[in-house]
């Protein structure tokens, strides 16, 4: 090092002007309560188990979710569809019980890729702070959209022709 | 008449302070009892109008030379139980030599005559302008040869310092 | 009556820097800072305060009972004696009486300062060694080790300006600097090793070896809790007050302004403005803490030591001589 680096004097005053200039920068800050912060269309959050359009619910509880899932954080109990019942549940087999554990779950994706039926999906929805362990596993009850059609919950922007597209190329590669 | 009482006060401060540095049980609080002393002796300076020396006591010993020994104490951690018990010889010694240094004090104040003594608020020699006057003027080559003393003694402390090859 | 007015200021002004510190530090990283309490977060010291207050009063089981309450106390009483000695503006003059801006003008007021500056130190010692913790008692090495070395440069860089000014006087060198003949323009050497040393005497970062966080998790204050450790922190907070005043009145020409006094002013609203003065320069010396602060990563404890002897000190003396010289040339 030269004389003029090894006292240190310039660099420290580089160093003040550039901490100086920062001082009228833009602030980063998210005002939260009164601004908040813009998601993504396509953010991952909480998951969604679909109705199709006469409010039916998609799922057919063949698991193929809860082999994709990395985590492991799916659970399903599968049941048959009784007669009269045609108006609940689309296919002839469908989840009597179905658990996603949330303080496991790491918003992949791949359950909703996996799923041959479009089911499940991730939605914007966050999921929020408990104070118990046991609150973040969630049932249907708090995954199945609203039958509602005012309610229903817009997956369209994570569901594009794309998607379908390279969904239907895939080959369920989870089945081989 | 208010003098009186702050006299009092830091006398009684000073011996008492003194003497727990003796008696306290773990070297720290000697050390800070020592600098206790060392401040109300300061005060007396400033009872004496000498608010120079006042101020350089408090600087050079207080704030210098007891926070090293504060530093070294505290380096070295001291437990009380760890000292061994000195030899009976030594304390025969000590008590000998404590007991002519405070002959000799008495013998001198006994032959001081405390009446003589001039008021120090018209003396005015503690005062940093008459201070220096004297000490660059009537003392300046023991001043000076003080200050030699000293070099001496630093350079000494740096060779002591240095590890090897002297 | 001053003497109060200005410990009460010191002590809003100690807790105002605890807001504007983070404000500062907000923006220099491109943040707000806190802006929840109050308007622009003006009641944060409040609330910080509050907090402190309430906290849980935590002693370890080991410590020296007495002397771990000394230590704050005495960082807190020593850190407020200082501003007694400086010059806060020109005369009052109230019915025809002048009354100086000043507590007490003692002929020594800048060896004074000194003497309180050296026995600051005391107070980080004694609380570090008395929690009985080995961070604590680290830090406290640290700070009385690092104390000692900067108070040489920093007496040997005020030399400089007494021997130009003729006088220990604290107002004798406000006043010899009247309108810009300001100590700093004659002395940028001793001005640049007073304000390290000054950063190092108030352990504020890039010296802030007793205290820092990440190797010594709080170092002298770590065992302390509630207002305890409320009393260290402002203490900090009060001496980078008192030491940016000092600045402020040593090189800064005190409340002295170019043309402030060829106004016309009547005395007590010129005692005002000058007052005034004399406080924005402390405000800025208080930015230029912060701003270090945000700006330069921590010492390490040899090269603080290395800048300190060797080059500080030597830099001082030559600044001494060079001074001493010129002054006998220009007899």
């Amino acid at each position: 090092m030269t004389f003029w680096e090894r006292i240190y004097f310039p660099a420290i005053l580089n160093g003040m002007r550039i901490t100086f200039g920062h001082l009228f920068r833009r602030k980063t800050t998210v005002q939260y309560p009164e601004v908040k912060r813009e998601f993504s269309d396509i953010y991952r959050g909480k998951h969604v188990l679909k109705r199709d359009d006469e409010g039916r619910e998609r799922c057919t509880a063949c698991g193929l979710c809860a082999v994709a899932c990395p985590a492991e954080a799916i659970t399903m109990v599968a049941a048959e569809r009784k007669p009269g019942e045609e108006h609940l549940y689309r296919e002839e087999k469908y989840a009597t019980v179905y658990e996603i554990n949330m303080l496991r779950c790491i918003f992949c994706g791949d359950c909703e890729e996996a799923c041959p039926k479009e089911a499940i999906f991730l939605t914007k929805e966050i999921v929020k702070s408990e104070y118990e362990r046991g609150k973040f596993i969630y049932g249907k009850a708090e995954l199945v959209e609203p039958s509602d059609p005012a309610r229903r919950i817009d997956i369209s922007k994570r569901q594009t022709p794309e998607v379908l597209a390279f969904k239907k190329n895939k080959k369920f590669k989870h089945n081989k | 008449m208010f003098t009186q009482y702050i006299f009092h006060f830091l006398s009684i401060m000073a011996l008492f302070s003194a003497v727990m540095v003796l008696a306290s049980k773990k070297p720290i609080h000697s050390v800070l009892f020592l600098t206790l002393t060392f401040f109300s002796i300061a005060g007396h300076y400033v009872l004496l109008n000498a608010q120079f020396l006042a101020v350089v006591h408090v600087i050079v010993y207080a704030g210098a030379i007891m926070v090293l020994f504060l530093f070294t104490v505290m380096l070295l951690n001291l437990n009380h139980d760890e000292r061994s018990p000195k030899p009976m010889w030594v304390n025969i010694m000590a008590f000998i030599a404590g007991g002519m240094l405070m002959l000799t004090l008495i013998g001198i104040f006994r032959g001081y005559d405390i009446q003589s003594a001039q008021d120090p608020m018209t003396t005015q020699i503690g005062l940093v302008k008459n201070l220096g006057k004297i000490l660059y003027h009537d003392y300046l080559i023991p001043f000076e040869l003080s200050s030699v003393l000293f070099l001496t003694a630093m350079v000494g402390a740096v060779l002591l310092g240095k590890k090897e090859q002297i | 009556m001053l003497a109060s007015f200005i410990l009460v200021l010191s002590l809003l002004v100690a807790m105002y820097s605890t807001l504007i510190e983070r404000k500062v530090a907000g923006w220099f990283q491109d943040r707000h800072g806190p802006n929840r309490a109050g308007p622009w977060g003006l009641l944060q010291p409040l609330a910080d305060g509050a907090k402190l207050f309430f906290k849980e009063e935590f002693m370890p089981l080991s410590a020296d009972k007495f002397l771990y309450i000394l230590g704050p106390s005495l960082t807190m009483f020593i850190a407020l004696l200082t501003s007694a000695a400086i010059p806060w503006g020109p005369d009052l003059i109230i019915n025809g009486a002048a009354y100086p801006l000043q507590v007490a003008d003692v002929n020594i007021g800048i060896l004074y300062v000194f003497a309180i500056l050296s026995i600051g130190v005391y107070g980080i010692m004694i609380g570090g060694w008395a929690s009985n913790n080995k961070y604590a008692l680290l830090g406290a090495v640290r700070a009385s080790s690092q104390m000692i070395s900067y108070e040489l440069a920093m007496s040997l860089s005020i030399i400089t300006i007494v021997m130009m000014t003729g006088s220990l006087s604290m107002r004798e060198i406000v006043a010899q600097q009247q309108g810009f003949n300001w100590n700093i323009i004659y002395q940028p050497l001793g001005f640049l090793i007073f304000l390290i040393c000054a950063f190092a005497e108030t352990n504020r970062a890039p010296f802030d070896l007793p205290e820092c966080e990440t190797e010594l998790v709080g170092g002298y204050h770590t065992e302390y809790s509630s207002m305890k450790l409320g009393f260290y922190l402002f203490a900090e907070y009060i001496n980078m007050f008192i030491s940016g005043a000092v600045m402020a009145t040593l090189f800064l020409g005190g409340y002295h302004f170019p043309g402030l006094d060829k106004l016309g002013l009547s005395p007590n609203v010129f005692a005002f403005v000058s007052f005034m003065v004399l406080f924005t320069k402390i405000t800025l010396f208080g930015f230029i803490y912060m701003w270090i602060r945000w700006t330069l990563p921590r010492f390490r404890y040899d090269q603080l030591m290395k800048l300190g002897w060797k080059s500080l000190i030597p830099l001082a003396i030559l600044n001494v001589v060079v001074t001493g010289v010129v002054i006998l040339l220009n007899q």
